[in-house]
């Protein structure tokens, strides 16, 4: 609908005008947007340049016209078997929180959506909630409450019932299943509310049809609620598959911090392209692990962007 | 005739039913309930033990039930060599400041682009679109930052990064798209400037999508410690957020002043992380139902509109 209006303006607008006549006819629209304008060059454009920086051996006097170098930083990074690990932990933490995380949340939805008491539910969806909005650095300072080796919450239980201590931060084996708890545990309230705006939206009809010839609770929510809320699950997950190359820095970085033995496992590229940064104080090394993580991410944001557009033309927010 | 009979077969599949319902119905509460909780728990805990005593915590470890209560850490909190008052100061002051630039700048951009007399919005969406989908990462964005003087000093902590987010101007556009443009016409022909149109008649209409997106930026400031850890060395500009995250060496040496002063043989560390974190989420508890609000309305709006 909309695009068809503005097809139909832009028909008419063929007259040409002249840039500068149209910036002084909405001089006061643009004056508007040029903060934002100007931020947005300052903060994304201006840093184009400096990806020089990672086919050069950087120095700091000379800045960013440092001597060529060709791929040589790159083939560093490739050669070293941190490239295959940090690319692998990051695509499997990833895929994990995905599919746990919209697992999780359209059952929520579907479980919340059957509940009619109107009070539990608000109390319920409020506590649920809530982890969403506290840092990531107090979850870690919470987790060590919970998993610490002499003073943890879960270990004095399991010394109580008689077990044997387990030290977790000297255990790689226990953390995808804790990372992937802590993912579900702060995120689901928030993603859930989503398919439960999308639930709301169904047409009450068909669920008066659907009763009246006999389906059950199960049956409706089988096959009326869930093929109705595919389109919206398919356009979360496409989102999450474009942001599949992106580790989340605030989550592993104040979890992991600096334990090496969990890195082999934890370590993303967002976190290694930072370490590398601060501790070698090479920025063409830790740019050139920076620009492979931006092209492959790029291409998959933008095909995943372009497929929700074409698939779902409601769906996507450009 | 058949009908009739159907609907006794529902009527009756519906009494066989109940029993079966029921335990449905008790399941799904308990699930609920159970998962709510489990959110919750993790906080009680932290406040129990900001207000347990040290001994108990040695003693007894993480406990929902303290052997001993005490009010150590707090005071520990605010002993005038703590830095914890100052790096609280520090964190409101960025907050505060950087969300009412943000939400300024972002409802500007968000208008014109919604404006049709505009006749470049759809390449400025593009000019915000491309930054959304490419990131030259970070090193680049480091050196920008350097450059411009945002490094070691408050500036750091709320102008890069955090102040616009192209998402958040996209959802006020949005917002103002589906404002009849009729109101900008009639207005105009009331002779409204275009001053007095876009902030006496739009800012007001736009204050649902305005809350939501402030709300979005405050939150961001609160808990970011990003900025702090990238572009701060000196500690007068630790956020608390960074302050938490260094919070050891602040123990060690409050620790080192408390044992001296009072003679404690047992400074309040465990206790002294946990009330740093309380009051950390301090202010979020207390905007919370503000929060909750906005934010399930920014991210149904953000989501179905479209």
């Amino acid at each position: 609908m909309r695009k068809g209006v503005a097809k139909i303006e832009t028909g008419k607008k063929k007259k040409r005008i002249s840039p500068m006549k149209e910036l002084w006819q909405n001089k006061f629209l643009y004056l508007l947007a040029l903060p934002a304008v100007a931020y947005t060059f300052i903060f994304s454009y201006c840093t184009l340049p400096y990806i020089a920086i990672a086919f050069e051996k950087f120095n700091y006097k000379t800045g960013i016209r440092s001597p060529f170098a060709g791929l040589s930083n790159f083939a560093y990074f490739f050669k070293s078997s941190w490239a295959w690990t940090v690319t692998r932990n990051t695509l499997v933490i990833n895929v994990l929180f995905l599919i746990a995380g919209t697992v999780c949340a359209v059952l929520l939805a579907l479980i919340l959506n059957e509940v009619k008491a109107k009070r539990f539910l608000k109390v319920s969806q409020s506590m649920m909630l809530f982890p969403y909005f506290i840092s990531w650095v107090i979850v870690s300072y919470m987790l060590q409450g919970i998993l610490g080796t002499d003073t943890g919450l879960l270990n004095n239980l399991i010394v109580s019932l008689g077990g044997e201590k387990v030290n977790f931060y000297a255990s790689p084996g226990y953390w995808y299943p804790i990372l992937l708890i802590l993912n579900v545990w702060k995120n689901t309230g928030y993603s859930t509310i989503i398919y439960l705006a999308a639930i709301a939206g169904i047409d009450e009809g068909i669920y008066e049809a659907a009763y009246v010839d006999g389906a059950s609770r199960f049956k409706r929510v089988i096959y009326i609620t869930l093929p109705l809320l595919a389109p919206t699950i398919c356009i979360m997950v496409l989102m999450s598959v474009g942001r599949i190359f992106y580790g989340d820095f605030g989550m592993l970085y104040a979890i992991i911090r600096d334990n090496s033995t969990l890195m082999p496992l934890a370590e993303v590229i967002d976190t290694y392209v930072y370490r590398t940064f601060k501790n070698t104080g090479d920025p063409s090394l830790s740019m050139a692990i920076g620009l492979y993580q931006s092209v492959v991410g790029f291409i998959l944001v933008f095909t995943a962007n372009w497929i929700v557009r074409r698939k779902f033309p409601d769906g996507a927010l450009f | 005739m058949q009908s009739i009979q159907r609907k006794i077969g529902v009527a009756e599949s519906r009494i066989r039913r109940s029993a079966g319902e029921q335990a449905a119905t008790f399941l799904i509460y308990f699930v609920v309930f159970l998962f709510a909780l489990a959110c919750i728990m993790p906080f009680v805990l932290v406040v129990i033990v900001s207000f347990s005593s040290e001994r108990s915590i040695t003693l007894n470890g993480y406990s929902f039930i303290p052997a001993e209560w005490s009010l150590g850490a707090y005071r520990m909190l605010f002993m005038s060599k703590s830095s914890v008052p100052r790096a609280y100061g520090v964190t409101s002051m960025a907050t505060v400041a950087g969300t009412l630039v943000a939400t300024l700048i972002t409802f500007g951009a968000g208008y014109t682009l919604a404006n049709r007399a505009c006749r470049y919005r759809n390449g400025l969406s593009l000019y915000f679109y491309i930054t959304m989908v490419f990131s030259a990462g970070l090193v680049p964005w480091y050196m920008v930052c350097k450059a411009l003087g945002c490094f070691d000093n408050i500036w750091a902590l709320i102008v890069p990064s955090l102040m616009f987010s192209p998402f958040n101007m996209f959802l006020v556009r949005n917002f103002v798209r589906d404002i009849p443009a009729e109101l900008n016409e009639s207005a105009k022909i009331d002779g409204a400037g275009e001053v007095r149109i876009a902030f006496s008649i739009y800012f007001p209409l736009c204050m649902p999508v305005l809350a939501t997106i402030a709300l979005f930026y405050a939150i961001g400031y609160w808990n970011n410690y990003f900025n702090a850890v990238m572009l701060v060395n000196n500690s007068d500009y630790y956020t608390l957020q960074m302050l938490l995250f260094k919070i050891q060496s602040e123990i060690t040496a409050l620790g080192n002043l408390a044992s001296g002063a009072q003679h404690i043989s047992n400074p309040p560390k465990e206790s002294f992380k946990m009330a740093t974190s309380v009051i950390t989420m301090g202010p979020i508890v207390i905007l919370y139902p503000f929060l909750q609000k906005y934010f399930v309305k920014g991210m149904v709006v953000g989501a179905v509109k479209g």
